[in-house]
């Protein structure tokens, strides 16, 4: 049951994105585009995706997930080395193709050849991370 | 163009409920890079079918969507070697700073978590430096 929630979850995140814009690459690097011809759009989606998820958080404390016994532990709240560089690193190759790894997926049938290289060399990255995360500490 | 807000804004709508609903129904945070690399790097296989669940709907609907709308491609560059190094620099960054813009962006943000914040910032500020560098100064992208 929670496989068949994840599917649904995951056509609700992808119709999202297809919808919003977001796997369009030229939207995406228009927002970052400040002193081009600046597209703000990826500002109403971020708004519009926080409203409902800023809803759920409140219903989180002292409960449990429908069809789980708990929730994801919060995340170690330190903001550190690995959180700047990583973050830094993932703005320079979103930045270069417009592409992040939600978007990635959801434009994987239709990116053509382009798509299939960006997913292939983005999981390659995935794969080396650990070693340059163990560098980092 | 409005119409463009518009529909912005009613995708997110369904990003945030598709998260919310994650969140409430399976107990998990929707972050894209961390139910990707989970599996990639063998850190997050506990609980595999359901992140493949995800990734499943995540490339289907979309598919289906496209069949059937005929809703406009990507305009990613021809410049495969652009294409290729953007990959790794999103999969290595968002893996070891542990989110992406579903993780740190909407889920983060929407916490109030200070992680998510400060990453937005940053990755949002690295994009924007890099389009301005790359596409108005070298003129690659």
């Amino acid at each position: 049951m929670r496989n068949i929630m994840a599917f649904i979850v995951g056509g609700l995140f992808g119709a999202g994105l297809l919808i919003s814009g977001m796997t369009d690459t030229l939207k995406v690097q228009g927002w970052l585009d400040i002193f081009g011809d600046w597209d703000p759009t990826l500002a109403f989606v971020m708004g519009g995706a926080i409203l409902p998820m800023a809803v759920a958080w409140r219903f989180v404390e002292g409960r449990k997930p429908v069809l789980r016994d708990h929730f994801d532990a919060a995340p170690d709240p330190k903001v550190g080395r690995k959180l700047v560089v990583g973050s830094v690193l993932f703005g320079i190759g979103w930045g270069l193709a417009g592409l992040c790894p939600g978007p990635a997926l959801a434009s994987l049938s239709f990116g053509g050849f382009g798509g299939i290289v960006f997913l292939i060399a983005m999981l390659s990255g995935m794969l080396w991370a650990p070693k340059l995360r163990a560098a980092l500490d | 163009m409005p119409i463009d807000w518009i529909m912005g804004l009613l995708g997110g709508l369904l990003i945030g409920a598709a998260g919310a609903v994650f969140l409430l129904v399976n107990g998990r945070v929707m972050g894209a890079s961390g139910i990707i690399g989970g599996l990639v790097d063998r850190s997050g296989l506990g609980n595999w079918p359901e992140k493949a669940a995800l990734i499943a709907g995540l490339i289907i609907v979309p598919a289906i969507m496209t069949l059937a709308m005929g809703i406009k491609p990507t305009y990613l560059t021809d410049n495969l070697l652009v294409v290729a190094i953007a990959g790794i620099f999103v999969g290595v960054g968002t893996r070891i700073a542990n989110g992406c813009t579903s993780g740190h962006g909407v889920c983060g943000i929407s916490r109030l978590s200070l992680r998510g914040i400060v990453a937005t910032v940053f990755y949002i500020g690295a994009g924007g430096l890099t389009v301005v560098l790359f596409k108005h100064v070298l003129g690659i992208i």
